[in-house]
């Protein structure tokens, strides 16, 4: 395998600007964000260079490393601190700098008028050198510190706004949810080291082949856990609509495009294991298919523009979970949807940004309404990320979507039918809700608040909306041309050219019926809510808040599915708030009241100390007692 | 005629300069002026401790061998947890430096006149300086003891001036008092139970050599029941020193009413000589009959470590916090005792290290946060310190991510290998339990960040005082460990690595 001395400044570069930019403090206010967003674009011109340099390599070659130290040595376990740069990292690291430089630009505008906008970009550093190294690590041990990491600085991130107490909850809940999955991680270590005896990919993939089922399906388990923490997969999705509180840039940049599909790489790094074990395999499309539909439902009934597009992330999350589940296959068509993703979903996040940033920080729907005219490049650029998550050829979507549809189909029989099925229906839900949300924010009457003068943004901001709108349109397209992504993955993931060798489905019709879905579903979104406003233009314009919600509430559920699927929503979101919501803090009660016990129990009497003692001694004495006879 | 014994003195030179600076110590309190002393006793004190330190250095590397008639077994494993003892104990020291911790008179009550007088006068009592010295000594012997009485003496010697020491706190005397008697009562119980521990295994051997305790325990046949009950016995003295529940009581009062240097004294060094000690004795003494009292630590350290998580949760002292912390580390501890391998004894050297320093650095920085009346220990009453003095508060949150485990400071390190040998050997039970503790014991580290960096400043909050050359001094260094030892942790691992040596 090719070494490299320089893949360690991807990783040093960014936090050592981050350092900087803390240390320094105030003295740095004036160039701090110059020098951040240099930083970052330094990094991408990296990644670029490697990129050009593998791509110079035939296929087996391309892989790179850089030892940079032997990390932990005691007993057997031995870990190097050491990067790996193939072809599936290489993809993360160039959407991870490329659409985080973009961001670092548009945050320059964005965070204009905050005074602490130094430590803002100080942060972003911080979280790219943790999310390269996430990516970048040569054993699950690496990407662990990365994966912390990353939890560190979106949890920085989010609490950024700490003024407001909610913003620090929502951080804190996050928090929780990502330590749930750490736990799995850390497991899924564990497990590796007992089994394989080294916690490096090369070392793991080597022995996974003669491993035990039951070690194998434990390690997919805990790994699908950890992926369910970061990516907010079901059950432990909950956390990503509150991280909406952080300032908008973060929520393009981690909570759509990057950090939230590590848990995608994840599975796809660890396709050895996924490869070997069945039982893992059904573990993650159950998880996927759940969260692919859970997401769309929960996405029709935000009111919040950021909400809306937090729990259409979680879904089409979902989709990629689910491609990793589809055996060989499907791994690279989850990659090739995250990168399309990364690209239309970001762009959405930012055009959502821009709106807010014109609306005086307003995230509710029903108080927009008609701004495509005056925010023109704001509504062109999220028309065509609209376009493609709806997956309308020939946008990025539509490449990447229809083929992990198909790949479902694909798997044949019941099994086949159900997950194609599922996935289909997303598809049509995803239409409703995304052409909601244009309805309501660009088209239709104005419902503002009052002194509310909406403007289109700086150049800083929609530039790099107009660059990740390109990557809306021809991002799908490039990377399945003549199978490209499918092909330079192939030695990581083993990823077969042919969906699934045998095409149950004609990928066109396929194609038509998810064509079908979507216009289905967009083409009843449009028509609701066309209806409405034409009904009643003024009542909307004067409407209270409490007339609006009823109307807009009824109107989506009755809109979406009727009756039973009214019941369906309503539960769903019920779910999402009382039992997922409520099992976390069943947890959290659960805890404090044996820790009010414990705490009566601690008295402060040194003979109720005495006695636990000795208690203590009677019971240590049963115990050997009953091992030892 | 009796030949004398023959004592290596070289070996046993670090702690024979312990026990002669605190010797030296008790001559200036008697010899040397009030205005002097202080200074005085500070010097012989961070003296005798780096000449001992760098005595244990030169020799870390000698054969192991037994340096006083078979009571005292020099090797790698006791030397490393010597050389720990002592490093942790130079920078815990360098806390007791700064600001009036310490009563003016252990003698005069609380509330009465001459304390007020003595307050006045600003004197502060320095015999806490011999005392740690002797404490230190006990600690330096406890870990290398190679038979019962050695390992009692040395117990005693290290926990009665730590009885005295806790009850010298200058303010809240009252509550200082009653832990010192608390810790003594409970101590001298505990104890008793060690002791009784001892003459059952004496019985049972008919020695009290550690070495022949193991042949007796791998003969079968032999009256059990007496190896059993000395085992069970022993094992409460130990679990007492290092907190494990349900020994462990006394722990959070007594870390909340001693003198903050010194509760970071304590947390950190007893706990390196009693793991010291216990993996000595339960290795070389019972490592035969390990399928018999594993069980029952197995037990133990799953209680310790859920119950000072979950414990911790409702806290709002800041030291209470810190104690219930120490206690789940002491869970953490355990599995490296169970796993009962080189990788479990590397890893519970490296862990010790790791947690002593960042427990010194805390409870120092807890000296640090104060108001008019003396140390704010309401962590409501720290709110906003992020924002007040962000190099502290960034310190502190250093301190506790370590404690937490999160990668890049000591205390992932520590955690990862010391389960790594703990699944490695097996015990799959205590990993699962301990990756869950950890995770929920994160959450009151984090409950303290929080407060520190997302909250408002109140009207009520705290100032932080200027920190005096030897207290930065101290603060620099538990950070740079915590930090070093994060990102290069083989620093520390190529040395242990290489010191797990036990003379049988």
């Amino acid at each position: 395998m090719r070494t490299s001395s320089h893949l360690v400044y991807l990783i040093a570069l960014p936090l050592f600007s981050a350092a900087l930019l803390l240390l320094l403090g105030r003295i740095a206010d004036k160039w701090g964000h110059l020098l951040a967003t240099l930083i970052s674009a330094t990094t991408f011109g990296i990644g670029v260079a490697e990129f050009f340099s593998m791509h110079s390599q035939s296929g087996a070659n391309r892989a790179v490393t850089q030892k940079i130290f032997e990390w932990i040595s005691v007993g057997n376990l031995k870990v190097d601190a050491s990067l790996l740069l193939d072809q599936l990292s290489v993809c993360f690291v160039l959407l991870i700098t490329g659409v985080g430089t973009l961001i670092h630009i548009y945050s320059i505008a964005y965070m204009d008028h905050d005074k602490d906008r130094r430590r803002f970009f100080a942060y972003l550093n911080l979280f790219i050198a943790a999310m390269l190294l996430l990516v970048l690590g040569d054993s699950y041990l690496n990407l662990y510190v990365g994966w912390e990491g990353v939890g560190l600085a979106s949890y920085l991130l989010i609490g950024f706004w700490n003024q407001n107490p909610a913003y620090a909850v929502a951080a804190k809940k996050a928090f929780i949810a990502n330590r749930v999955g750490d736990v799995g991680l850390s497991l899924a270590i564990m497990i590796s080291f007992a089994q394989f005896g080294t916690v490096s990919f090369a070392g793991v993939q080597a022995g996974a082949p003669h491993a035990s089922p039951v070690a194998l399906s434990a390690i997919g388990a805990m790994l699908l856990l950890a992926a369910a923490g970061k990516s907010a997969q079901f059950p432990l999705q909950s956390w990503l609509g509150d991280a909406m509180a952080g300032p908008t840039p973060v929520s393009a940049l981690i909570h759509a495009a990057t950090m939230v599909t590590a848990g995608v790489y994840l599975i796809t790094r660890s396709n050895f294991i996924f490869d070997a074990s069945s039982t893992a395999r059904i573990l993650v499309v159950t998880v996927g298919v759940i969260t692919l539909l859970f997401g769309a439902i929960v996405g029709t009934a935000k009111d919040d523009i950021k909400k809306a597009l937090a729990a259409s992330t979680m879904s089409q999350i979902g989709y990629m979970i689910l491609a990793t589940g589809l055996g060989p296959v499907g791994y690279a068509f989850a990659i090739m949807h995250l990168l399309t993703h990364g690209f239309f979903k970001a762009g959405m996040f930012l055009g959502a940004g821009s709106v807010m940033h014109g609306m005086e920080d307003e995230v509710n729907m029903r108080k927009y309404g008609g701004l495509a005219k005056l925010m023109p490049i704001t509504a062109v650029t999220f028309g065509l990320g609209y376009l493609a998550i709806l997956g309308v050829p020939p946008f990025a979507g539509f490449y990447s979507k229809d083929k992990i549809i198909e790949t479902a189909f694909n798997q044949g029989g019941g099994k086949g039918i159900l997950l194609g099925g599922a996935a289909l229906i997303g598809a049509g839900i995803t239409a409703f809700y995304m052409t909601r949300v244009v309805v309501l924010t660009f088209s239709g009457a104005r419902r503002w608040k009052e002194g509310a003068h909406p403007h289109e943004s700086s150049i800083l901001m929609w530039a790099p909306m107009v660059v990740l709108a390109i990557g809306s349109v021809a991002s799908g397209f490039l990377l399945s041309f003549g199978s490209s992504l499918v092909n330079w993955l192939q030695p990581v993931v083993n990823a077969s050219n042919s969906v699934g060798g045998k095409e149950l489905m004609n990928p066109w019709v396929v194609s038509l019926l998810a064509l079908a879905v979507v216009v289905l579903g967009a083409g009843y979104a449009i028509t609701k809510y066309r209806t409405v406003e034409a009904v009643a233009p003024e009542k909307v314009s004067i409407f209270t808040k409490a007339a609006r919600k009823d109307l807009f509430q009824d109107d989506v559920n009755d809109a979406l599915l009727v009756k039973p699927g009214k019941a369906l929503t309503l539960g769903l979101v019920a779910t999402d708030n009382y039992v997922i919501d409520g099992a976390v803090r069943l947890v959290g009660w659960v805890l404090s009241e044996i820790s009010d016990v414990l705490r009566k129990i601690q008295n402060g009497y040194v003979r109720t100390y005495a006695l636990i003692m000795l208690a203590g001694v009677f019971i240590g004495a049963l115990i050997i007692w009953v091992v030892t006879v | 005629m009796l030949t004398t014994p023959a004592l290596n003195y070289n070996l046993l030179a670090p702690i024979l300069i312990v026990l002669g600076g605190a010797l030296l110590g008790v001559l200036v309190e008697g010899f040397i002026g009030k205005a002097y002393r202080a200074r005085i006793q500070i010097v012989i004190a961070l003296a005798s401790i780096a000449a001992a330190l760098g005595w244990v250095i030169s020799i870390h590397n000698v054969t192991s061998q037994s340096a006083a008639v078979d009571s005292v077994s020099i090797d790698g494993g006791g030397l490393f947890m010597q050389g720990a003892i002592l490093a942790l104990a130079f920078v815990a020291l360098l806390f007791f430096t700064q600001n009036d911790h310490f009563a003016p008179q252990a003698s005069a009550l609380p509330g009465s006149v001459e304390e007020a007088e003595a307050i006045r006068a600003g004197v502060q009592m320095t015999e806490i300086y011999p005392l740690v010295l002797f404490a230190v000594s006990g600690m330096l012997l406890f870990p290398v003891a190679h038979d019962l009485i050695t390992l009692f003496v040395a117990l005693e010697v290290l926990s009665i001036p730590l009885y005295i020491i806790t009850g010298l706190a200058r303010r809240r005397r009252l509550l200082s008092q009653e832990a010192a008697l608390k810790y003594f009562l409970l101590g001298a119980y505990s104890s008793a139970f060690f002791l009784f521990g001892g003459a059952f295994l004496y019985g049972f051997s008919g020695s009290l050599s550690l070495g022949v305790i193991r042949t007796a325990a791998a003969t079968p046949g032999s009256n059990h029941i007496f190896l059993f009950l000395g085992v069970l016995f022993m094992s409460v003295g130990l679990l007492f020193k290092v907190g494990a529940v349900p020994f462990h009581s006394w722990t959070p009062d007594v870390y909340q009413g001693a003198p903050t240097p010194v509760t970071g004294f304590m947390a950190a060094c007893t706990k390196v000589a009693a793991f010291g000690a216990m993996f000595r004795i339960f290795i070389v003494g019972f490592g035969a009959i390990q399928t018999d009292w594993r069980p029952l630590f197995v037990g133990v350290a799953i209680v310790t470590m859920a119950g000072g998580a979950i414990a911790a949760i409702v806290q709002r002292d800041v030291k209470r916090t810190l104690a219930y912390s120490s206690i789940t580390h002491a869970g953490f501890l355990l599995a490296g005792v169970i796993a009962l391998s080189k990788a479990g004894l590397t890893s519970m050297m490296f862990y010790l290290v790791a947690y002593g320093f960042a427990t010194i650095g805390a409870f120092g920085i807890v000296t640090l946060v104060r108001d008019s009346t003396g140390e704010v220990n309401d962590l409501n009453r720290w709110a906003g310190l992020g924002k007040k003095s962000p190099g502290i508060a960034t310190a502190f949150a250093l301190f506790l991510m370590s404690f937490g485990g999160i990668p890049l400071t000591a205390g992932f390190i520590a955690k990862f290998s010391i389960f790594t040998a703990a699944y490695a050997s097996g015990n799959i039970a205590i990993v699962v339990v301990g990756v869950l503790s950890s995770a929920i014991a994160l959450f009151f580290y984090l409950r303290v960040v929080l407060i520190m960096f997302f909250k408002e400043p109140t009207d009520e909050t705290v100032t932080v005082a200027v920190p005096s050359f030897l207290v930065s001094t101290g603060i620099v260094i538990c950070f740079a460990i915590t930090l070093v030892l994060g990102v290069y942790p083989n620093l520390l691992f190529n040395l242990a690595n290489t010191m797990t040596t036990l003379v049988p």
